[in-house]
């Protein structure tokens, strides 16, 4: 083991620094002149020009003298610290030595480079080490012969695919992706009412694959799926398909490298697919929250894995949905949607807006069935040629939603129980009346997808849309 | 070996033991909870008939939604006012 010297002066360097190297024959200097103890990062036999350098290969000294930069040089006495300068600089050198007319052949400064210990993968390990992490959560061993993936499915961690095993070094490194406190919680998640703090949200994303610049963008989504409005339970405890769908807006998108173009609801985008499976891991895992359990879906749907999603903003001639939802443009924010699957609206031929509606707004009332109004909410995904015929209209998305409505109010005697000879249906006293498929500000219109075909989405909700069931819920991402 | 942190809330196994059923019902209030699904008031009812035609007394509750648990308020009204609660699940 190394020890550091209770007096005297004390150089950290690495050979694979230009500046230590630079600074090699003023420790030698040093050496004779005062006395010094070079610890040296990565080359054992640098510098050369004092007698017997220490490797900190380890690299246990930097990290407990909190070394950021090479070459430093402290001077200690009675063991503690006295003065400290990092890089070179002359006067800086000679005020910490005492030593005057230092590298008089050097020129007066030079900065110097980040030192080993630091560096990402190695800071985390180096904390582990040194029992500094902060993490509370219970650690798991996992013995040398046992795989790792059975061992994270025999504990019941997986939603069905293979995880990223949440190693200390990995949820210490997602943590980086935010300010917040590892402590800090973020709400109780249902159905056991568990707490869910940074930490613990940050394990599931580990294992969900995201990465660490993702994490602000799961936390966001974590505490609107917790929201009260959200009504998160119910969400997960219904026999109907629904989970939460997840939409982002705003900056973080493009940051992260999001999806918002084609197959922007479909597979193959790391952060699309990764924050909508992190925050159902956060359910399964955190709140207990399992199918054949608490969670009484018939059916589902495949977006309970991951429902998550980047509005194209840029192509669109909309405002984004976050500000229809009251933030200001340009803030990143996630929007939770308690939804299902997607049912398609093929319209090839409409070339003008009233066309176009009329055939968004019978494939909406189709929803769940065309006896049912009002049903349910649903979030109607515009796929940008059909944007186009909007636009060129010159359209506001006020104006859609104000067509669409219209086109919605259905004749009361079609939904009555029998009509059509469907048993399904509402009571007589219907008749006569004309009703709604979608409550106020049931229905939300975003754009996203690929630049050919004419096919938008519907994403339909759950029969207890509204206050009385899951109401969409819209937060900031902070970092 | 690796080590790995847990995802789960690290909850301890603990189990909330069940209330001694009653012997008998007479004399003991009992409360009918209708979670506000569909129908559920149909069956309450019923019950509601069979437990007064044997002198037996009822109060009925009504939970505002069935999406979402009994608001606390409703929970601690009932916890005062009942001996037991018969509530009606699903359609």
């Amino acid at each position: 083991m190394n020890a550091l010297p209770e007096d005297g002066l004390v150089a950290i360097v690495k050979r694979d620094c230009p500046t230590c190297v630079m600074t090699a024959p003023v420790l030698g200097e040093l050496a004779r002149r005062a006395g010094i103890t070079v610890f040296t990062q990565d080359d054992p036999s640098f510098p050369d020009t004092v007698p017997g350098p220490v490797g900190d290969l380890d690299l246990g000294i930097s990290h407990r003298l909190q070394i950021e930069i090479v070459p430093t040089l402290i001077r200690l006495e009675n063991g503690r610290e006295i003065a400290r300068t990092y890089g070179w600089d002359r006067g800086e050198w000679e005020r910490v030595t005492g030593v005057a007319d230092l590298g008089r052949e050097l020129p007066e400064s030079r900065p110097g480079c980040g030192a080993k210990n630091i560096e990402p993968g190695i800071i985390e390990r180096l904390k582990i080490r040194f029992n500094e992490t902060g993490l509370r959560s219970r650690r798991i061993e996992i013995g040398g012969d046992e795989d790792e993936q059975e061992a994270m499915f025999a504990r019941g961690w997986s939603d069905g695919l293979p995880l990223v095993p949440p190693t200390e070094e990995r949820v210490l490194r997602t943590l980086d992706g935010t300010s917040r406190d590892p402590q800090e919680v973020i709400g109780l998640v249902p159905p056991a009412l568990a707490t869910a703090t940074v930490e613990k949200i940050a394990i599931n994303a580990v294992m969900a694959g995201c990465k660490p610049e993702y994490l602000p963008v799961v936390l966001a989504a974590v505490e609107a799926a917790l929201d009260e409005g959200f009504a998160m339970h119910g969400v997960l405890a219904t026999t109907m398909f629904v989970g939460p769908v997840v939409l982002v807006n705003g900056p973080v998108r493009r940051e992260i490298g999001m999806n918002a173009r084609g197959n922007a609801l479909g597979q193959g985008n790391r952060a699309n697919s990764s924050i909508g499976r992190a925050l159902q891991l956060v359910i399964r895992n955190i709140g207990e929250g399992r199918p054949q359990e608490v969670d009484r879906a018939t059916l589902g749907n495949p977006g309970k894995l991951s429902y998550c999603f980047a509005e194209d903003e840029e192509g669109s001639c909309w405002e984004p949905l976050s500000v229809e939802r009251g933030l200001k443009p340009g803030v990143s924010a996630v929007t939770v949607f308690a939804g299902f699957g997607l049912q398609g609206v093929v319209d090839q031929k409409s070339r003008d807006p009233e066309s176009l509606c009329r055939s968004m707004a019978e494939s909406l009332k189709a929803i769940h069935n065309v006896k049912l109004a009002p049903s349910c909410d649903a979030l109607l995904v515009v796929c940008p040629e059909h944007e186009r015929t909007f636009r060129n209209a010159g359209w506001s998305k006020a104006r859609v939603y104000e067509e669409l409505y219209r086109l919605c109010e259905i004749p009361g005697e079609e939904l009555v129980a029998g009509a059509k000879g469907i048993a399904e249906g509402g009571p007589a006293s219907l008749a006569g009346r004309s009703v709604n498929k979608f409550r106020p500000g049931g229905l939300m219109i975003v754009r996203a997808g690929g630049g050919a075909g004419m096919f938008s989405g519907i994403i339909g909700g759950w029969s207890a849309g509204g206050p009385r069931g899951s109401i969409p819920v819209t937060k900031e991402v902070t970092r | 070996m690796t080590v790995l942190l847990d995802p789960t809330s690290e909850r301890s196994p603990t189990t909330t033991p069940r209330l001694p059923r009653p012997e008998r019902l007479d004399g003991l209030v009992i409360g009918l909870l209708d979670i506000a699904k569909a129908r559920g008031d149909v069956f309450l009812d019923r019950l509601d008939e069979r437990l007064r035609e044997r002198g037996i007394a009822v109060k009925r509750y009504k939970k505002p939604t069935n999406t979402r648990p009994a608001p606390l308020p409703l929970q601690q009204q009932i916890a005062t006012e009942v001996n037991l609660v018969i509530e009606g699940l699903s359609d």
